[in-house]
């Protein structure tokens, strides 16, 4: 069994609820940095930790921290971005679902480490029992003195509210999310100024994902290089993985970052692998804006070693040969799937989600839209590819935010690795749509655990 | 129908906007939306809009361009009961379109249409982040999912039982 820090107490029944909570170490984590440590000395041992964003970017928390200005007599926000939108990405919610204490600890430590009193948690609209279920918590957080004022005795203050959005992926890049939390339209912001100078109404802002605010309970509980001696290299920690598509167990799962790729999908203790004997012919990794891979270069690196579930394995070969760790939406395509198809409905996606400010996003998602719809019902021409491509790359870089990006890469991914498949929808119109094209050599050679599970 | 929050309705309100600081009431104006929708016959229209405009203190024109941003305000009546099914990569892998387009044939309307008796509307939406457990819809507040023929059945049943 994978070590765990975030739902090793997940099984016990009512953990929802304070009491359960608190009855089984819940808030001694709060206790510890309120009463006994400085803010400075929490944020030292986030920066140990190695901790990094768990929202997608990866980007080191300690150092986020440090960033943020502390003019005087200004007030300083943090903000819990719970907007998971990201397709293939649930685990935020199975977070805030079951254990919404550990998210209300987490807050009140990193609220404490970084000066704010008044913090906000901006749930993506759809989601819409949940912010019961997290008000109830800080309702019974308040009522045992872990809110409020003069905090356990203290002397520090600190409210939490729930802000509910309304529809809307782009909200998840933190200026956006700002923007919408001012009650704007959730159009991203031209940086700089960065949020940790002029974010929320102008004032210094720190805005972090869910799962990156709950892991600092466990870092202050076992402390900062403990916490770095789970994971591998510079993925310390464990990290939330949450998985679907073709696979045998769906679902949320916590891991040690030292497994392999394989071994997360065939495992029992995770995917469980494939459902009815089918082999594996592509997955993405990390949420849909990261580049997919064929089988065999998502088990193994194209050096030939096991790619592992870490942010640097995922990441081996850069773009040509790998993929990213993002937001930890592992989403699994077994042979039956087309991947003109998938890739149609991902662009489809970022057409609707896109904002309307860059115009090489707002045009260009529609663009590439249309045309793998056309390829996708045979309609398709041979230079359609290369458009496509063309338009990728004329999005990729050329926009105010990553969003851009996040639906030039799925698209750029899949010409990259399954051109053939594309082709093949050109040159055979009729076949494109009454049946998928199948493995090809994406699997060659099958990985030995494929092979078995197709037995 | 006047628009008008009731007492409880106006409470919240003035609750939501003391979650903010002092002159920032503008940042209500999600949330206010959500509960004007709840209110108002599950959509928004130009009254609902300047109403809120008016308790909030700012233009018409802020509410507008809010409102037709986010995807879960709707602009136009919708039935009583709206199934919004993703049909985003995840779903479609476990076969969204089919369940789509099973609700088309029981219902017989198109996407985005509502039935003649005003009960069902049928919408697509994109990513609810309940890809572990697709296919999938919203219906209300709370998610509907591991979608089945069988069990789109017992949804449809279930709402026209409330229904009468």
């Amino acid at each position: 069994m994978g070590r765990k820090l975030l739902l090793d107490k997940a099984h016990i029944e009512g953990i929802r609820y304070y009491d359960t909570y608190r009855n089984n170490g819940g808030y001694a984590a709060a206790e510890k940095a309120l009463k006994s440590m400085s803010p400075e000395l929490v944020i030292e041992e986030v920066k140990k930790s190695g901790l990094r964003g768990r929202g997608g970017a990866g980007f080191p928390t300690g150092l986020k921290w440090s960033f943020l200005a502390k003019p005087e007599g200004v007030p300083r926000y943090l903000v819990c971005n719970a907007d998971e939108s990201e397709p293939g990405t649930f685990k935020d919610r199975y977070l805030m679902e079951f254990l919404p204490h550990l998210l209300i600890e987490g807050l009140l430590i990193s609220s404490f480490a970084l000066g704010a009193n008044c913090t906000y948690i901006y749930i993506r609209g759809e989601y819409a029992w949940i912010p019961d279920i997290l008000e109830e918590a800080i309702n019974d957080a308040k009522k045992n003195n872990w809110l409020g004022k003069n905090i356990q005795g203290t002397g520090y203050d600190l409210e939490i509210y729930v802000q509910r959005g309304a529809g809307a992926y782009i909200c998840g890049e933190e200026t956006a999310l700002i923007e919408s939390l001012e009650g704007k339209r959730g159009n991203p912001r031209i940086k700089p100024p960065f949020p940790a100078v002029k974010g929320l109404w102008q004032s210094p802002t720190v805005v972090n994902n869910v799962e990156t605010l709950a892991a600092v309970v466990p870092i202050i509980n076992i402390g900062g290089d403990e916490y770095a001696k789970y994971g591998t290299g510079k993925s310390t920690g464990t990290k939330l993985i949450s998985a679907c598509g073709n696979i045998n167990k769906p679902g949320v799962y916590e891991i040690d970052m030292n497994i392999s790729v394989e071994e997360f999908i065939y495992s029992d203790e995770f995917c469980g692998g494939i459902p009815n004997g089918k082999r594996l012919k592509a997955c993405i990794p990390g949420g849909s804006s990261v580049p997919i891979l064929p089988a065999n270069l998502l088990l193994k690196t194209a050096k030939g070693e096991p790619r592992m579930m870490t942010y640097e394995s995922l990441n081996d070969g850069g773009f040509a040969t790998g993929s990213m760790m993002g937001s930890g939406g592992f989403i699994v395509l077994d042979e039956d799937q087309c991947v003109v198809r998938h890739t149609m409905s991902l662009a489809r996606f970022y057409h609707h989600e896109s904002c309307g400010q860059c115009s090489p996003c707002r045009e260009g998602t529609g663009w590439m839209k249309k045309v793998l719809l056309n390829i996708e019902n045979g309609k398709g021409k041979m230079t359609d590819i290369d458009l496509l491509w063309d338009i990728q790359r004329k999005i990729e870089g050329n926009t105010i935010c990553p969003l851009g990006d996040a639906a030039a890469w799925p698209v750029a991914a899949a010409i990259r690795h399954f051109r053939d498949e594309f082709e093949w929808h050109v040159t055979h119109p009729e076949e494109a749509m009454i049946r998928n094209f199948g493995l090809a050599h994406y699997a060659d050679p099958l990985p030995v655990v494929a092979t078995a599970a197709a037995v | 129908m006047a628009v008008q929050f009731s007492e409880e309705n106006l409470n919240k309100v003035k609750e939501i906007i003391a979650r903010y600081p002092e002159g920032k009431q503008k940042s209500a104006l999600l949330p206010v939306l959500h509960l004007a929708q709840e209110s108002f016959g599950g959509w928004l229209s130009a009254e609902s809009m300047d109403y809120v405009a008016s308790l909030l203190q700012i233009e018409p024109i802020e509410v507008y361009e809010v409102a037709t941003f986010y995807s879960m305000y709707n602009l136009k009546p919708v039935g009583k009961y709206l199934f919004e099914v993703c049909h985003t990569g995840p779903c479609m892998l476990n076969g969204s379109d089919n369940i789509i387009d099973y609700i088309k044939e029981t219902l017989g309307i198109s996407n985005g249409e509502t039935t003649t008796d005003g009960l069902f509307t049928l919408k697509t939406v994109e990513c609810l982040g309940a890809c572990g457990y697709a296919p999938m819809m919203q219906l209300g507040k709370h998610f509907r999912e591991h979608l089945t023929k069988a069990k789109v059945d017992e949804i449809i049943a279930e709402c026209r039982s409330k229904a009468n």
